[in-house]
């Protein structure tokens, strides 16, 4: 980086790194502790719940966690079958 | 009262076996007998980093296995009274390092030097979680950089979790060593500097040993580096974490070389 751009523009790397590591090692050590991550728990019991009605093909599911300090999301996008695949 | 230290990090390439020989060399400069034990079984360098590389006959496997008398796989440092090393071996396998033969080396290491010094691998494997099972406490080497502060927790919570101290109940002290530290870069908001640290890991801090080229030079030469440049900035931070670890209260700074002052106008290093 040069110079000028230093000067001009106040884009440290350092405080993204530290909030990304304090996001972050906040769900590992939880999940450290109750050995169990929510999230996954939730992922878990939802495609329980799911294949009990639908027989479910592995590459038709969709499956994306964002985990943020405040609030995380799971998002779980599924293609259901035509009706006659359903049992 | 014999103590028990691993030096141990997560990740690979943070520091520890040149951590543990400036370590090692500095207790014993103090007067202290010491032993620097290699638990990477397979790919051993502490005994390249010390320089007695060619003078290694019988390792710790051995020694586990009753294939030699551990008076005769302790290799003498020829500098420094008082220092020794038990090299790793570089044939068996991981597995060699059973939880009974750790424990009886160590036990009978605790009868005749003042500090044991397991030098750990990389990893969580099975020679990691050897080298901290018989730990009091334990140095916790952390490069200012994201994947080796992360690392560093996970090693942190394996210490409170699976360590015999641990089994039983008690806590082991932990030390945080950072090492590669360019106070430069961290000032300009560059690197995460040490209240990032800290204040993410939350553990004391033993010292910090800032980002030198002495560094590299001492391991090419063979010697730790409080042997081989006893006054560059890093060696003496070495010292100074190692008075800590003898119960010394000093404050933790970043000891910087001298630069000249045409040095400095050409922005080089001292050293």
């Amino acid at each position: 980086m040069s110079f000028f751009s230093n000067l001009f523009t106040k884009k440290n790397s350092a405080p993204v790194a530290k909030d990304r590591l304090q996001i972050l090692l906040a769900h590992e050590r939880s999940s450290r502790n109750s050995n169990s991550d929510l999230l996954q728990k939730l992922q878990k019991e939802i495609m329980e719940v799911i294949q009990k009605h639908i027989s479910i093909d592995q590459e038709k599911i969709q499956i994306k966690v964002d985990r943020g300090n405040d609030f995380s999301t799971l998002e779980i996008d599924i293609e259901v079958p035509q009706q006659e695949n359903i049992t | 009262m014999a103590k028990v230290i691993v030096v141990t990090s997560g990740k690979g390439g943070v520091g520890k076996t040149t951590s543990t020989a400036a370590i090692g060399a500095a207790l014993a400069q103090t007067g202290q007998s010491v032993v620097v034990i290699d638990f990477d079984v397979g790919l051993r360098n502490l005994d390249l980093v010390m320089g007695a590389e060619r003078r290694v006959v019988f390792d710790f496997v051995n020694v586990i296995q009753g294939e030699a008398a551990l008076s005769q796989a302790l290799i003498k440092d020829k500098r420094v009274e008082n220092l020794y090393i038990l090299a790793a071996s570089q044939t068996r396998d991981k597995d060699a390092l059973t939880e009974d033969g750790v424990e009886k080396v160590i036990t009978e290491l605790k009868e005749k030097f003042d500090w044991i010094i397991c030098d750990s691998p990389a990893g969580i494997e099975r020679g990691a979680k050897m080298a901290m099972h018989f730990a009091d406490e334990a140095i916790i080497i952390t490069n200012p950089e994201v994947s080796s502060v992360r690392d560093s927790d996970r090693i942190i919570g394996i210490l409170d979790s699976t360590t015999d101290k641990a089994q039983k109940g008690e806590k082991i002290p932990k030390h945080l060593l950072i090492t590669r530290y360019a106070a430069s870069r961290a000032s300009r908001g560059d690197m995460l500097n040490t209240d990032d640290i800290l204040e993410i890991l939350s553990i004391p801090l033993i010292g910090i040993i800032p980002e030198s080229e002495d560094v590299l030079k001492a391991s090419n030469l063979g010697s730790p580096i409080t042997l081989s440049s006893p006054n560059s900035a890093a060696a003496r931070a070495y010292t100074e974490a190692v008075k800590r670890l003898q119960g010394d209260k000093i404050e933790v700074t970043v000891p910087t070389d001298k630069k000249g002052f045409f040095n400095w106008l050409l922005g080089r290093n001292g050293s």
